[in-house]
């Protein structure tokens, strides 16, 4: 919690507790909610989210769930801040716990000077802990009180936004518009009770205990509302301004709720996504759809990819655009399926049969997703070849506020090209790049394309040739060195030389990138440089290295049998730098802006 | 869309592609031979023509025609097929396959485009044994058939083809025999202009490595082509024994008898297609809508957000 200065002692004021009665503002905070998965504590952060987006303030969320269905301990945190929000932030500066186990668990996660508010009614023993204040709120009675009797726990959530809404000097007007608007779908009846328990929180008597009330500071992005979601949306709607307007897929955690929205807004487009029996039939369809002439998707997460690996390698060998969507989880196998990991690039680049170049992407936070999304469905159609986004299960989540895009810019709407090709066509040229003509296409010669998976001839001939299969691997490979020799070298954030570059790809963008504003602040020569684009890789990235000691590849997969994490190794094997080392974890959590100061600190000071 | 101002008539000699690479003899060259004169007889336009295969001997088939077409992966020819055939209506989509594609590596996926009754057809040229790969059991193998994977014969019990398809909802169903070219001209016509999930089961001798298997029901070889007597709906008699193809129990008593059982249609019905039930959907959603453009679609969802 930063607080600014507007009291008289700005170092005691680090501590809101200890400051005077009345207003304390705040520059940024962190609140975590501590429940069960169905308390839909998930709702309230939802609610803070959309409000800060409302209200120009920087957001960002963190979430944990059960991979049961019902039941088991979650959390919702929520960063909210005035300036520059990069992370879901470490630790918090305040928790609203609502079981004994939530505060057993998260009591710990406070900050000094942070202050606890508890369910009284299920947290029976409390910590006496230095530095942090506890307020009892009995939460569940409340609110059954405030719905009237019969209402059991629901509602509870409502409550607690009521009571954050009082506790932060929130718009309340905005979130009771937000609430109404959110409820009301679900019938007069609902809505009520929700607005009931919402003013029963907003009016409950915290100041009791509590003398201090804070009042977050509103941004000065001002006149911009932002847009507030979470990534899986971002990216689904980058997908649609991109063109795709067929696809398919299977349920998976945490990829289905791209699928859920696109079956649910393809239609308004005149396109389809078309639930399968498997991941194999899901990849099939999907190349069915981009053969017909379309752009087309197809999706899932680690394991589902897995299984769509020998059709993405028809797609290499023939050269059809599509776009696959790979929500990364904890593997391998089922794994942690509602964890992180960036544990899939090695897949994603190599895990087809034989010699299989495509294209890779990655997503640095949530706004990138949309752009990301976009982006993949341009370079299927240009290169004709299959293009993998390699998102994860953070960003799937997250929830983050960003300026929308400009729509007269981004929107692509897609052409089917039907028109008749001439006597020189040929479906695999080999001075050129593969523009399929889709059936229903009149071919001028009378001969007809067969598009196919063995190895063929420049008119898609099969061919055992081995001079001829040489030449088409090269084929296949050159266009996409034509495409890594155009991409420019990332965005280097901090020093232009010094100690150490930080590498990272991914979600970790955010806490990299505060990570690096921390150390520059303790006057350490820093920077981070994020790769988008993961295969292929811009080139020439050995001259931004060349300007460091140190060169550190921050990601969240396993080191290895040779100590490289998966990023680590590609680098490695293309600069052969044995400066480039790598900073692996894989306890299935987004890295904390600590473990990476401390962890590069280990790496350039060995002890 | 430039269709030719005076189109030309399709035949056989615009439809011939590559010669095929099958061995002589092969019961698949008869298939290709009646697919050819059906196309003929139905004049649907070049461009429109796409046929599909997976992996296998007959699966070499879109090579064969001379018309776009893609030759797939093992087993999912299907649900390529399904996408070709759901996001282009304008287009006559044409699957084929053998045994081994088809009931076994994506016997999951027939199941599926059944059930969904995506509007395609479907010919499996089964043989009862892979050929490409130079026998092995293939999942119609007959108990007792000895190939290089079952040296004293197959244990197995084979999958009865014709119950697979009418349980998983094929809206077409029928059974025919690569000797008698006429017959499956006339069925493949009838599942060509069947809307919905066609499928024809073609018994097409691999006369390498199950020389003979098909002589029962051929009467050049002193078998029996035992035809499916369809009822005529007039009131006689005799009409009371002839199959009613819209039965479905009547198709699996059909379908249970002892090989090479009876040939012809074993099931039709009318039921809407995934295909119109899914326009209906895009239909119903844009009247909604409006002529809303993809800004506007996106712009609102984009508001919805703030």
């Amino acid at each position: 919690m930063t607080v600014s200065a507007t009291s008289d002692s700005p170092e005691k004021s680090e501590s809101p507790s200890s400051s005077r009665d009345g207003i304390t503002e705040l520059q940024n905070a962190v609140i975590r909610f501590a429940g069960n998965s169905q308390d839909g504590i998930q709702t309230i952060g939802g609610f803070l989210a959309r409000l800060a987006g409302r209200s120009a303030r920087e957001v960002m969320t963190y979430m944990t769930i059960p991979s049961t269905i019902s039941g088991g301990p979650s959390i919702f945190q929520v960063h909210l801040g005035s300036g520059e929000v990069l992370s879901a932030g470490d630790e918090s500066d305040f928790l609203f716990a609502f079981y004994q186990h939530s505060y057993d668990n998260h009591i710990d996660s406070l900050k000094e000077g942070g202050i606890c508010l508890y369910d009284s009614d299920h947290v029976e023993e409390i910590r006496e802990i230095e530095g942090v204040t506890h307020v009892a709120v009995p939460m569940t009675s409340t609110t059954v009180e405030a719905i009237g009797g019969s209402a059991r726990d629901r509602g509870k959530n409502i409550f607690v936004l009521g009571l954050v809404t009082q506790l932060f000097n929130l718009n309340k007007e905005k979130l009771v518009s937000l609430v109404e608007k959110q409820f009301g779908r679900k019938g007069e009846d609902v809505a009520r009770n929700a607005m009931l328990a919402f003013d029963a929180g907003y009016a409950y008597p915290v100041g009791d205990v509590l003398k201090a009330q804070y009042d977050l500071k509103e941004g000065k992005s001002e006149g911009i509302d932002k847009v507030t979601t979470d990534g899986n949306t971002a990216m689904t709607l980058g997908l649609l301004a991109g063109g795709v307007r067929y696809g398919a897929g299977y349920p998976i955690t945490p990829w289905s709720t791209i699928m859920e929205q696109l079956r649910s807004e393809l239609p308004k487009y005149g396109g389809l996504f078309v639930q399968c029996e498997d991941e194999l039939a899901a990849v099939s369809m999907a190349i069915g759809f981009a053969y017909s002439g379309h752009t087309a998707i197809t999706g899932s997460s680690g394991p589902g990819l897995s299984l769509k690996m020998e059709a993405l390698g028809y797609a290499t060998m023939a050269e059809i655009p599509l776009v696959v969507i790979n929500v990364q989880r904890g593997g391998p196998s089922t794994g942690l399926p509602t964890s992180v990991e960036q544990s899939d690039l090695m897949q994603a680049i190599y895990g087809s049969h034989g010699d299989c170049p495509r294209i890779v992407l990655a997503p640095k936070n949530v706004e990138d997703c949309f752009y990301i999304g976009r982006e993949a469905c341009m370079l299927a159609r240009e290169f004709s070849c299959p293009v993998i986004v390699l998102t994860d299960q953070a960003l799937a989540s997250r929830i983050e506020a960003f300026t929308q895009p400009n729509l007269d810019e981004v929107v692509i709407d897609p052409v089917l090209d039907q028109e008749t090709r001439g006597e020189d066509f040929r479906p695999y040229p080999l001075d050129g790049l593969t523009k399929h003509a889709p059936p229903g296409t009149p071919m001028a010669a009378g001969k007809y394309p067969v598009v196919t998976g063995l190895e063929h001839d420049e008119w898609g001939h099969p061919s055992g040739n081995p001079e001829m299969h040489a030449r088409m691997n090269a084929r296949r490979r050159e266009k996409l060195k034509t495409l890594g020799a155009r991409l420019p070298i990332p965005d280097i954030h901090g020093d232009e030389s010094g100690d150490v570059l930080i590498v990272g790809w991914g979600s970790s963008w955010g806490p990299i990138r505060e990570a690096v504003n921390r150390m520059r602040e303790r006057g350490q020569k820093v920077a981070a440089m994020h790769i988008r684009h993961m295969n292929p890789m811009p080139n020439s990235l050995d001259t931004v290295f060349a300007n460091y000691q140190h060169v550190a590849v921050v990601e969240m997969n396993d080191e290895g049998l040779y100590g490289n994490g998966q990023l680590a190794t590609l680098l490695r094997a293309r600069y052969c730098d044995p400066k480039i080392q790598s900073i692996c974890k894989t306890d299935g959590l987004n890295y904390k802006i600590r473990e990476i100061i401390e962890r590069v600190a280990e790496l350039t000071n060995p002890s | 869309m430039s269709a030719p101002a005076e189109p030309k008539k399709l035949t056989k000699k615009d439809l011939s592609a590559d010669h095929p690479t099958w061995c002589p003899g092969c019961g698949d060259f008869a298939v290709l031979a009646a697919f050819f004169k059906v196309l003929e007889k139905l004049q649907i336009p070049h461009e429109k023509i796409c046929t599909i295969a997976g992996i296998g001997c007959s699966s070499r088939f879109p090579y064969f025609v001379n018309g776009h077409g893609v030759h797939f992966i093992h087993g999912r020819a299907l649900p390529l097929a399904s996408g070709v055939s759901l996001s282009r209506p304008d287009l006559h989509v044409f699957a084929f396959g053998g045994d081994g594609d088809g009931y076994s590596i994506g016997g999951n996926h027939l199941d599926h485009a059944a059930r969904k009754n995506v509007n395609l057809t479907y010919v499996v040229m089964d043989n009862f044994v892979y050929g490409l790969t130079k026998k092995q059991t293939s999942p119609t193998s007959p108990m007792g058939f000895k190939s290089k994977t079952d040296p004293t014969g197959s244990i197995d019990q084979p999958i009865n083809p014709m119950k697979k398809l009418v349980y998983g909802g094929a809206s077409f169903v029928a059974r025919t025999h690569a000797a008698q070219v006429k017959h499956m001209m006339e069925v493949f016509e009838r599942a060509i202009l069947h809307p919905g999930f066609s499928v024809v089961e073609v018994l097409s001798e691999c006369v390498v490595f199950y020389p003979g298997i098909f002589d029962d029901g051929n009467p050049r070889k002193g078998g029996e082509f035992g035809l499916i007597e369809e009822k005529k709906w007039d009131d006689s008699e005799e009409d009371q024994a002839r199959h009613d193809v819209s039965d479905e129990n009547a198709a699996y008593q059909l379908a249970t008898l002892q090989y090479p059982g009876k040939f012809g249609v074993f099931y039709e019905t009318d039921r809407p297609t995934k295909n119109q039930l899914e326009q209906r959907w895009i239909d119903s959603t844009k009247e909604k809508i409006g002529d809303a453009t993809t800004k506007d679609l996106l712009g609102s969802r984009f508001a919805s957000m703030k």
